[in-house]
Formats: C-alpha cells, structure tokens, sequence
C-alpha cells in the first residue's frame, strides 16, 4: 500500500482506478443531527468578506473583469489569489477573483458579443489566430448543418442548441486525481494507449488522438498545480491535501472550458473518509473540516462563466451549476449520508444562502430521518436545495453517480453526456394546425403537411398530425445533435474533464423537451371541449376560442396527465429510433431552466387557451395557476411521467409553498415537507425544487431589490439570487401557482 | 352504488387532522353561519362520484399519509348529511388502512351511529354554548347538535374541539366558562383550538350576491386569541 493510503481499507481500489469501490470500503454513515457543526473560523470570514464585497462591485457592473490577454486553458493563467494568507484551499480560473476568462474555442464571433456587451477588446494577436488559423466548433457546425436544421434552429422550434458555446454537463471525476495523484492517472491513460491497437478505423483512430490529449492535459494540470506550489503527482497525504487537488481537477476544468454547465459531482462520502482520518489522528478538529468545506464552497461560488446577454435572458442570474449531489443509498441500501453531507449544506449557514453551489440531495426513503429533516429545515430557511429521487435513479446508475446541471445523472468518471437542449413542443403541435408554417416568423419550416381548415379542431385528427409532426421533428433534432457533438469533439475537445474518465467512456445523447403542459392542456381542450381556430388572412391560426371545461394537467386527472406521458413516450421512440454520434444512448430531459420565458414569447397563442408571447411552467411543471386541487394533485401529475422509460435524463419540477401553509411551528413545517418529499418520490417522481416563500415577498423584492441582497429561489433545475433574473422572469416566477390554504 | 355531491377536493389539507390530509369537502349544509366561510356549499350540488370514485381518488394519495396519521377530512358542507354515501367510501377507505377524520358542525339527518364506527377522528365544530346563541349564528336550533353529541360520546372516537371566536362574543369569561361546562360533557377530547374570527370569506359573498351578515365586524386579534387560549387551556387543565 502507498504510503499516502496508510489507514484506509485495501480493495480492488487499490490495484485499478475504482473511487467508487474505495468509497463503499471506506466510508462511515453518520445519522446523527447537525448538533456537531461548527461556525466559520476567522480565516473564512476574512477571506469570505473580501469575496463578499467583490461580489456587490460585480452585481453593479455584471462583469467585474475580463482577462482578455489569452485564451482559456488548463494552465493559461498565473496563480491568482482572494487573500493569500487566509486562504486554506487555492486556487482561481484567471489570475483574480471574478476575472472572466475568454473562451473562443466554440465560437469566435460569440466572444465578440461577450466582450462588446462589456466595453472590452480582444488582445489583437488572439483576434487574428482565431480568425486567420484556427477553426471554432461553431464554424465546423455551420459548415455541416442542413437547411433544415437551420430553419428549424432560427424559429425556435430547437433552442439553445450548443452550436455556438461550451456544451458542459461533463463531471470529471475530481477525487481520483486526491485518491491517486496524476502521475499514477497518465501511466494509466498511457496503458490504454498502448492497447488501442489494430486496424485504423475512424472510431479508433478518434479515440487514440483522445486518450493522447488526456495524457497531455493531465500533465497540464500538474504544472497549474505547480504554480501555487502544490505537487499533485502524487496521491493527497491528508484531508486538506484531498479537498486542494480535488478542487484542482475541478478547476483545470473552469479553466478549459464555460460549458453551460459545470458541475462538481459527489464528493461527501469521499472527502469524509479523509476527514474521518484525520480526525482520528487528531490532526484535525471539526472546526478545522469546516474551515476546509467553507473556503472550498467559496471558491465553487466565485467560479464564473463569460456570456452573451442573449444567453442570460435565457438562463439568467449568471448560472454555473457547479452541481453538488449528497446523500443517496448504496446499492445494498445503507445511507451514503455522512458528515460532511451536512457539513456541505451547512455552508448555506456559515456563508449565507447562495445559489452555487447547485445543493442537490439525492433522496431515498432509506435516507437517516436526522438527515431528511435536516434537509427541510434548510429548505425552508434558504430555499437553495432540490431533490432527486435516489430510488430512481440508482437502479440504473448504481450508487456512484451525480446529477450534472440539474437533473442529468450520470455515473461519475463512467458515463459522459453530449447536452442537446430542447425542442419546443408547443411550437410543433402548432405546426401540426398550421400546416408546418411557423405561427410568429410565417415561414415554412417543416413541408409536407396542409394546414388544418376545420371550424372546431378534431383531436384523432390533431394528435395523428402531431405525431407525424414530431416524427419529422425527431429527424432533424438527431441530425443537429450529430453534428454538434462530432464538431465540439473535433474543435473544442475537453481533454482535461474526459482524462478523469474512463477511456472505455459509455456516451449519453441528451435530448430534451420544452412546454410539456401548454400541449397535454392543449390536446385535453381539444378532446373535452370544443376549441375554434382563429385563422389570419394566410390560413395560420392566430388564436383559439375555447367551449366548454376540460381537465387541467396538475390535477392528478388521468384523462389529460396520461396524454403528457403519452407525448413523451412518443417524442422518445422516435428520438431513439436514429443512430447517434459516437454509439451514444439516447435520453430525454423535461427541463427548461429560465427559459421557459423565452420559448413563450417566442410561441404564438396554443389551444389551451394560452395567449400568444405568454410564458410557458418551466420544466414539467403545470401551467402557472391551474393546478387548483392542491399541491399532492399537481406532484402527482408530475409524478405519472416515466423516469426509467422515458426521461432518464431527468423530469423538473419546481414547487412553491407558502410558509404559514406547510404548518404552524418550525418543526411542523420540516415534518410536513418531508412526508411531503416521501409521498412523491415514493411514487417514482424524479425532481423537486422547494421554495417556501411568500408571494408578497416576492413582488416587494421585485420592487424593492435592495431589501433583499441574498433572497435565493430555486427556479427549474437552479438556484437564483432573485435579484439577478430579468423583470420578466420575476414576474413569470410570481405568476406561479403558489401552494396555500386559507 | 351510491353517489355523492363533492364540491371540490384539496389535496394538501395541513390543519384539518394530524398529516398531511386530503380535505373532501361535501356541499350541502342546514345551517346558515353568518360568518361561514364556504357559502357556495350551502346548497346541495349533483351527485357527481360515485363511493368508487371517490375512494380511488384518496387512496391514490396515500404515499403522503403514512407519516403522522395522515389521511382523509370530511369536511364541507356538512359530510353528515351525505351519511349514506360516506359509509360506503368509508368501508373502502378502511379496507386500505387509511386514517378517517370527520369535520362537523353534528348537524345531519340522525342516525350517526354507523358512519362514527368508521370515523378515527371528529373534528366538532362548536358553534355556541347557548341555545340563543346558537339559534342567532346558526339560524337553527340546537337540538341536533345535542343528537350528535350523544352519539358521538356513545361513539367512543377521539375529539378535537374546534371554537371560532368572535370578537365581542367568545372573547369573554362568561362564554369561556360556559364552554369550559359543556366540553366537559364530551368524551375523549384530545385537542382543543381557537380559531379566530377572519373575514377572508367576504369576497365569496359577493361573488354570490349574497348579502355578508357580519359587515360591520372587525376580525379576531389573532394574539389576543392566542392568548384567551392559554388562559381557557390552563383552566381546563386545572378541572
């Protein structure tokens, strides 16, 4: 045994790369309370007061500061510091604080959106390699996409496709650089190498230029490490060593790319068997562990992305979604809660409620009470914490996966995932009425199909004219996919995230999907009531008159709940019907983060008698204000659609419940949320984000921002300081179906 | 089967019974409470579930109840008057092991007995202690009240007291007394509580067109009630 492993249990760990294995030998559950926690030590504060003021100074400017000097890299940047002497874990993306760095790898012409939007200038020698001799991922898309894929992307019928920035949602495994040092991690890579052998196919040859470039951005790593004078050739000694080159991994990863999202993966049950060590040794007491939790958290919180304003109107109020999951059981069902499960959630204390990182705590039944009313109570004081439901997901992840973004699980250093945003499901069923013509832009985008001239619509008509729709639809959506992923490969590889990954990686196709309920009420309004087209001169149907009541998707009503399921069985058959890119598994996503403000000013009006530009629930959630028989009736609507079958890439669901309604007392309120969290996950429901809020309190924030500096809200699959979303947004957010009883 | 007249269902009920509870509420009541707050359920509706139906939709949400005696209110309207119908869905309610509280003014068609062996809990609503009193809130006389009351003691089921108090009325020693004289004739009281007087179902009203008899009344303080509960609480634990 290695010298740096002295103490830990021997397993097959040892001998092959296999954190997850290390972990179930190793780990100690804990089911105690959060008496044991501890406050800030100086050092934090200091350090954390400092970052605090710099975060008021990048409120007011949007961007604090832009490294425009050079370009993203694992090791592009001097060491940079917040406050050298107080810092225990080190460590920044630019050589300062909130200094954004310039990625031009996905786009070039995106970065000049970036930095006009923020009066800064491109150092003129990066401008002219980018533009002169180095090709981007969206150049190489643009080169390949079909005329079809164009329009289909132009109207919004698919949006947010990463076409022209980082695709993210890649979880390096952090902890095996702490578990095993780099130099151990290269030989590795080097290992494989050396067996990709044998007739050069194209699959072959890709996959030996990856492993080359793992190999090198290993070493890159090393020297960034270097540079704040940390030698991570080898495995971390002790804890603090574990939590610094952990974090190191992370981020060479924030250094080399801004994918959309950036998570951390599942790191309590691994640092706390480092934590235990120490602990034992007495080498280190708790208030020393969360010292290390604490500035760790700081750093996950100051990490920052450069964008577009186009993109924060879409995912506003600076995203990062350093994802962080907890908990979970293992696959023989003990609690993978620890310490530093809550230790990691007590940071929302310590620090203050904030929305990175994305808390995420993977729920089980199973989970130690102490823990689940724990998590209520944190809930209902911060509002930074969603849950996804372990019982789900571990059939078919195991029990060392994490959530990426907001709801895509993945198997940590097995699984990779090419993120393919949505496509707009309203959109396509009026194209199944308009006969393919966009109802905004007036422009033929899917030929072949009439438009529909019935006074009142027929709904075996309507849906067998969708379900052709979204079979064509399915088509194009693959073939933008495809291509995408084969040009961010090619142009904007991340070398450093795929070298903590298997080299046998199994690929995910993330699909996903937009406005789920504004269809299932649509299509149920076509069935139940009588629904009449108001045509414009050209045929298009502007608007619908509605006759009559029909039943309401968020109101556990069979009758139009099974119709939501039924489209997404239908939209996944067709998706995984086509061949993807790099033998990659299809999956399906319900989610829309912010955007479902954008995708409804973007649709005109549907036949549920939304009206045109109004925005759509985000997510899976009900349409705002129509699931009027109780929260139970709207989570069991949510609940009815298909995880394991169907949306393996996760189904959103965003609940707001007013304070005074969850229960009298404090400890009422936790004990109700958490039979609240039980009764739907038990049932097999995916995703929950909590806000327990009042509305009042909303539309006073909105108006009087500066009374609520820290206010966090969970929106669909984040957390978002409130003061940071566009007023539309916050108007969306209010117009939500608030949970109450009089 | 039997089919009943549901106005509507709530599914995440929190202060109708211990749990997390899925609140029926029946329409169709006698008593014309001038600060009832569910006037849309004076009147009796159409039949529109049948016990089946209405079984299925509660069972359906039996997850949230297995913590804290979750489970299923019968509130209104006044579910006594639809005893018949209730027994039924109760029988299939029991077969499922789910928790069943009654919420009631006990103001039905007599014949109790059989629809309380089913029930866990009776949430009684006390409208006043005297019959004047009672006659000036209710419009009716008290006489089917004490019914109840008789059989609910006979019942043996487990209580909770429930006494809105309206300014100018209850907030007095006198009515608090008297309330104190007559919950000692009930059996297996568990839990008392004040609610105070609230004009939230004003705007009901007028949607109704009817006119809201208590107009001119300023709500209850809802400290002042909190604290009338402690002095009635500490009394009533002294007996």
């Amino acid at each position: 045994m290695r010298e740096e492993w002295k103490d830990f249990k021997k397993g097959i760990w040892c001998s092959e790369i296999d954190v997850r294995n290390f972990i179930l030998e190793n780990y100690k559950g804990y089911d105690g309370d959060e008496e044991f926690l501890e406050k800030t030590t100086k050092k934090t504060e200091i350090v954390w007061s400092k970052c605090s003021d710099l975060l008021k100074e990048e409120l007011k400017k949007h961007v604090l500061d832009i490294d425009t000097d050079h370009m993203s890299g694992i090791n592009a940047y001097d060491a940079g510091y917040i406050d050298k002497d107080n810092e225990v874990i080190v460590g920044l993306q630019t050589d300062a604080p909130l200094k954004r760095i310039v990625n031009p790898y996905g786009g070039i012409r995106m970065v000049y959106q970036e930095l006009d939007a923020y009066g800064y200038k491109l150092n003129p020698t990066v401008d002219k390699y980018f533009n002169e001799f180095r090709k981007t991922h969206n150049q190489g898309v643009f080169d390949a996409y079909t005329e079809d894929i164009k329009i289909a992307r132009h109207v919004g019928l698919l949006t947010g496709l990463p076409d022209a920035y980082g695709r993210g949602r890649i979880i390096g495994d952090y902890r095996r650089i702490a578990l095993y040092g780099i130099d151990y991690l290269m030989e590795q890579k080097k290992k494989d190498w050396d067996y990709l052998v044998g007739p050069m196919t194209e699959e072959l040859i890709h996959l030996r230029e990856d492993v080359s470039m793992q190999y090198r951005a290993l070493d890159e790593i090393k020297k960034m490490a270097l540079k704040y004078g940390y030698d991570i050739s080898k495995p971390a000694k002790d804890a603090k060593e574990a939590v610094q080159w952990l974090y190191f991994g992370y981020l060479a990863a924030i250094k080399e790319n801004n994918g959309a999202a950036m998570s951390l993966g599942r790191v309590d049950a691994f640092l706390d068997i480092y934590f235990e060590r120490d602990l034992n040794d007495g080498t280190l007491d708790e208030r020393g562990v969360q010292e290390l939790i604490d500035q760790f958290v700081i750093k996950l919180r100051i990490a920052r992305h450069l964008r577009t304003p186009d993109y924060d109107e879409l995912f506003s109020g600076d995203p990062t979604w350093v994802t962080c999951s907890i908990g979970g059981i293992t696959e023989k069902e003990e609690s993978m809660v620890t310490k530093t499960s809550f230790r990691i959630l007590h940071t929302l204390t310590n620090l203050d409620p904030a929305p990175e990182p994305n808390m995420t705590v993977l729920w089980s039944e199973k989970l130690p009470e102490t823990f689940k009313k724990y998590c209520a109570k944190m809930s209902i004081d911060t509002d930074a914490i969603q849950y996804e439901n372990d019982d789900v997901m571990r059939p078919i992840y195991g029990d060392d996966y994490a959530i990426a973004c907001c709801v895509s699980a993945m198997r940590v250093g097995r699984d990779m995932q090419f993120f393919g945003a949505r496509c707009n499901l309203a959109k396509a069923l009026l194209y199944s009425i308009n006969g393919g013509v966009d109802e905004v832009k007036n422009e033929l985008v899917i030929p072949g199909f009439d438009k529909m001239e019935d006074e009142i619509l027929d709904y075996q008509k309507v849906k067998d004219v969708y379900w052709s729709m979204l079979e064509r639809i399915a088509i194009i959506y693959s073939n933008a996919m495809n291509i995408i992923h084969y040009m961010h490969d090619k142009y904007a590889y991340e070398a450093g995230q795929m070298a903590l990954h298997d080299t046998e990686v199994n690929r995910l196709m993330a699909y996903g999907v937009a406005g789920l309920s504004v269809v299932a009420d649509s299509l149920s309004a076509i069935k139940y009531a009588k629904v009449k087209p108001i045509r414009n001169k050209e045929g298009i149907a502007i608007d619908f008159e509605i006759d009559g009541e029909f039943p309401k998707y968020g109101n556990d009503d069979d009758r139009v709940d099974l119709i939501a399921k039924e489209v997404l069985d239908k939209f996944y058959k067709e998706l995984a019907s086509h061949e993807c890119y790099r033998k990659a598994h299809p999956t399906l996503s319900v989610l829309t983060i912010t955007s479902n403000v954008v995708y409804g000013s973007k649709t005109g009006a549907t036949p549920d008698g939304r009206k045109a530009g109004v925005a759509f629930a985000p997510g899976a959630n009900p349409m705002h204000g129509r699931d009027m028989s109780g929260a139970v009736a709207s989570l069991n609507s949510v609940a009815k659609l298909n995880y394991a079958e169907c949306c393996r890439d996760g189904i959103s669901n965003t609940f707001s419940i007013v304070p005074s309604s969850l229960g009298h007392s404090k400890e009422e309120q936790i004990e109700n949320l958490v039979t609240l969290l039980d009764g739907y996950f038990v049932q097999g429901a995916h995703h929950l984000n909590v806000n327990v809020l009042n509305r009042e309190m909303l539309i006073d924030a909105m108006n009087h921002p500066e009374k609520y500096p820290l206010l966090t809200i969970r929106v669909s699959g984040y957390a978002v300081r409130f003061n940071r979303l566009t007023r539309k947004q916050q108007e969306e957010v209010i117009s939500r179906t608030f949970h109450e009883k009089l | 089967m039997k089919m009943g007249s549901v106005d509507s269902i709530e599914s995440f009920g929190l202060v109708d019974g211990p749990g997390i509870r899925t609140v029926v509420f029946l329409s169709g009541c006698k008593l014309r409470c001038k600060y009832c707050h569910n006037p849309e359920m004076w009147k009796k509706g159409v039949a529109n579930y049948t016990a089946f139906d209405l079984a299925k939709r509660i069972i359906r949400n039996k997850p949230y109840f297995r913590r804290n005696q979750g489970g299923v209110t019968f509130s209104g309207g006044e579910p006594l008057l639809q005893s018949e119908f209730l027994i039924e869905v109760c029988k299939i309610l029991k077969k499922e092991g789910i928790h069943i509280a009654l919420d009631t003014a006990g103001v039905g068609n007599g014949n109790y007995r059989e629809l309380l062996s089913y029930v866990d809990l009776v949430l009684l609503d006390i409208k006043h202690i005297t019959k004047d009193g009672y006659q000036e809130i209710t419009g009716l006389e008290m006489d089917e009240f004490l019914n109840f009351m008789k059989a609910l003691n006979e019942s043996g089921k487990k209580v909770w007291i429930r006494q809105v108090i309206i300014p100018g009325m209850m907030d007095n020693d006198s009515y608090l007394m008297g309330l104190h004289d007559m919950l000692k004739d009930i059996k297996n009281i568990e839990h008392i509580e004040f609610l105070p007087y609230h004009t939230m179902g004003k705007e009901k009203y007028k949607k109704l067109g009817i006119v809201y008899p208590y107009e001119d009344l300023k709500e209850m303080d809802q400290k002042k009630c909190q604290e009338l509960y402690q002095k009635f609480m500490e009394a009533y634990y002294e007996k």
